[in-house]
């Protein structure tokens, strides 16, 4: 089944319309990677598709699994399997990594009909996807986020990804403030969390990230819609040519 | 979630506030100098009482209500209040739990309160304190065993009237301030405890306050004395029905600890806090003082999630050297409640230390103070203060206001103020959404990790009872 269909999406930020009839097909196992100048609507695209409030989809479709994924809550999304790795993720004073990973975990396994985990299953499985991202087994009894470094923050979310085990991962800008070390260590992380049954969604401004997780399929985008498909040659093309010839270009309206 | 929908936070809902239906005498409404004679009378007490009464009657006379605190409610009448409400079937006091009626015992059981013994697994003596009159004290005799007096007020002002005479007054004088004077002039029970010279507790101590007549108001009265070397933890708990009228509850709590005495005081209060357009709902105005003598240390932790309006500010008067005053708190305003709440503590003696960690979450149109005092007297060298006050805001309707006052007289003392304010922003919801848990979930695991550091100063029971208790009442919270 294809795990993911957009079709025509047309979204709003503040009255504003970002997306201007963007369609897509992913299949289990692929690895897309959206790109585009910044205002293109990359990041527009990752919070439509996780639910966030404040985007409104105003014409088009997206199916899931074959299921309407607008329909859905955003936790609701969650427990079906579909993880977003923030562009800027979120402190949580107060409330432990684990502890918050833990009610994560229990509610996805819940939905799903399997038993929650006790503690001691959920620290073990908590060390062994640490040691996925080389994340300090110390931030994961720290509270959520706070006073991570940047690349300890974009680790996190990987390593969230890790336990959590979706079936469609969202990366939104996961290089975003990385130096080269820790792009090296979060790209690694990533490709260990390849399989046949899961999709990824790579959002990223540049090219340097898909040396390191190389993708199935590139997809620029332009002005809210995908501009032109191509495979992993695209984005080493757009590296050497820069965004601005997409402007000069009509936009195709093809997928991929 | 939109912020409309954090706004929500207000829909909660009460689970304690049914009525029982049970006859009761109550003394018509009004204020004198009669019904302090007849209120007097009707507890058998001896003169000096009555006289004691009547003093604190004539302060009240020539007090004013304070205007200071933070909150705005209509005036209030005191002469549209009944100041004696007892269930009827206890007039003489019941002599063992056999003899209380079966329907109070249903309320208690209702709340959560067993009082009969044989159910009592948790080992904790309880003092049900029902409209303004104690109904049912347990483990009494277990207690007398090791020298521990636990008993109604009442009981203690005829059986150990030396002990009383001796202490009461002495923390909170009956001129204190206005609603302290108004309760020694009218206050009709409440719970005594005495803890003799190097004495364990060998359990956790209760009381828990009922308010159930209409039209009433609840004024008890809690004196508690830790002997040289003692230690007792207490634990008082409060609810009420739901009523449309406002109802005042003016309580005086008195602790006194003698040398190298300890007394850890534990309050979950979840008075009837109105409804959520603020209807209805307890005015908390409430004394609670205690005096520390040399090495002793006095903790005060509150959860406070009820009542319309909370005034109340428990503290310590650290008198001996070396003595220690804590204060730990939570307090919740949502819909339309009002808090001003704080601690006082006053250092006189040398070496004297004191921590403040309070935590004020608001929500709603719910408005949060906290006013708190650090006076280091000229004589307290040494002296040591951290303080700590942190404000959780939901929605952009609510408010947090912090006014801590320092006052300090000796240049040998440290002080140590953080304060912070944090709103539980959509990002963080959203954020806990995306990982499967529910906005409501969300709320909760903010407020609690929030509260941690207050919760764990509470005994095991007490932290879970808490903890539920914000749940309930943030419950309706988030769409």
């Amino acid at each position: 089944m294809t795990m993911l269909e957009v079709r025509d999406l047309h979204a709003n930020v503040q009255g504003r319309e970002i997306l201007k009839g963007l369609s897509l097909t992913v299949n289990p196992g692929e690895v897309h990677a959206i790109m585009g100048p910044n205002g293109s609507g990359k990041s527009t695209l990752a919070h439509v598709l996780a639910g966030r409030p404040g985007y409104e989809v105003t014409k088009g479709e997206v199916l899931y699994q074959g299921k309407d994924l607008l329909g859905l809550a955003p936790e609701q999304r969650a427990r079906e399997g579909v993880f977003l790795a923030f562009q800027y993720p979120i402190e949580v004073p107060g409330v432990s990594n684990v502890y918050f990973l833990k009610a994560a975990a229990n509610a996805i396994r819940k939905h799903r009909g399997l038993p929650e985990l006790d503690a001691m299953d959920f620290l073990a499985l908590c060390k062994e996807k640490a040691a996925l991202v080389e994340l300090p087994e110390e931030l994961t009894r720290r509270a959520v986020n706070e006073g991570f470094s940047g690349g300890e923050k974009k680790r996190n979310e990987i390593f969230q990804m890790a336990v959590l085990d979706p079936a469609l991962a969202i990366l939104d800008e996961t290089d975003s403030g990385l130096d080269i070390d820790a792009l090296r260590i979060v790209a690694e992380g990533v490709n260990k969390l390849r399989t046949p049954q899961r999709a990824i969604i790579l959002v990223t401004h540049y090219q340097r990230l898909l040396d390191y997780i190389v993708p199935d399929f590139v997809h620029v985008l332009a002005d809210g819609r995908i501009a032109t498909s191509g495979g992993k040659e695209l984005a080493q093309e757009l590296e050497a040519k820069g965004y601005a010839w997409l402007e000069k270009e009509p936009a195709p309206a093809g997928t991929r | 979630m939109s912020t409309d929908q954090l706004q929500e936070l207000a829909a909660r809902e009460y689970q304690a506030g049914f009525v029982t239906d049970i006859d009761s005498e109550t003394v018509p409404p009004g204020l004198s100098e009669d019904v302090i004679r007849l209120i007097s009378a009707k507890k058998g007490e001896p003169e000096w009482m009555l006289e004691w009464r009547l003093s604190a009657y004539r302060h009240w006379l020539q007090m004013k209500e304070p205007t200071w605190p933070n909150v705005h409610y209509p005036k209030i009448d005191y002469q549209a209040i009944s100041y004696y409400a007892a269930p009827k079937s206890t007039k003489e006091g019941p002599k063992s739990l056999d003899e209380v009626d079966p329907k109070l015992l249903e309320t208690y059981e209702k709340l959560g309160i067993p009082l009969r013994e044989r159910e009592k697994l948790a080992g904790i003596a309880v003092d049900a304190v029902f409209d303004s009159v104690s109904v049912a004290t347990t483990f009494k005799g277990k207690l007398k065993e090791v020298g521990v007096i636990f008993c109604s007020f009442s009981e203690a002002v005829k059986e150990h009237p030396d002990l009383v005479r001796k202490y009461l007054g002495t923390v909170v004088p009956t001129s204190d301030n206005f609603f302290a004077a108004l309760n020694s002039a009218v206050f009709t029970d409440g719970s005594f405890c005495y803890v003799p010279k190097g004495v364990r507790c060998p359990m956790e101590l209760s009381t828990y306050f009922r308010i159930n007549a209409a039209n009433t108001g609840q004024f008890e009265r809690t004196l508690i004395i830790a002997e040289e070397g003692a230690y007792v933890s207490y634990l008082e708990g409060c609810t009420a029905p739901m009523r449309d009228e406002n109802q005042l509850h003016a309580a005086v709590v008195e602790l006194v600890a003698l040398d190298d005495a300890q007394i850890k005081y534990s309050t979950v209060q979840n008075w009837y806090p109105g409804d959520k357009d603020g209807k209805g709902g307890i005015y908390n105005f409430v004394t609670k003082r205690g005096k520390c003598f040399a090495r002793a240390k006095i903790s005060w932790t509150q959860v406070e999630t009820g009542s319309a309006i909370t005034w109340k500010y428990p503290s310590c008067i650290l008198q001996g050297d070396d003595s220690v005053g804590e204060f730990y708190s939570v307090a919740l305003t949502a819909n339309h409640q009002q808090a001003d709440t704080g601690t006082k503590m006053i250092h006189v003696g040398k070496n004297t230390k004191s921590t403040i960690v309070s935590k004020g979450i608001s929500a709603g149109h719910g408005q949060n103070t906290y006013r708190g005092l650090v006076r280091i007297g000229k004589g307290a060298s040494g002296a040591r203060n951290y303080s700590q006050c942190d404000s959780l805001l939901l929605g952009d309707k609510c408010g947090a206001h912090t006014f801590p006052y320092i006052d300090v007289q000796n240049s040998t003392a440290r002080m140590e103020h953080e304060a912070s304010t944090s709103k539980i922003g959509e990002d963080q919801i959203f954020y806990f959404q995306q990982r499967g848990i529910s906005a409501e979930e969300a709320v909760n695991m903010i407020v609690n990790g929030f509260c941690k550091e207050v919760f764990k100063e509470l005994p095991m029971e007490f932290a879970v009872e808490a903890q539920k208790l914000l749940g309930v009442s943030l419950e309706g919270s988030v769409g």
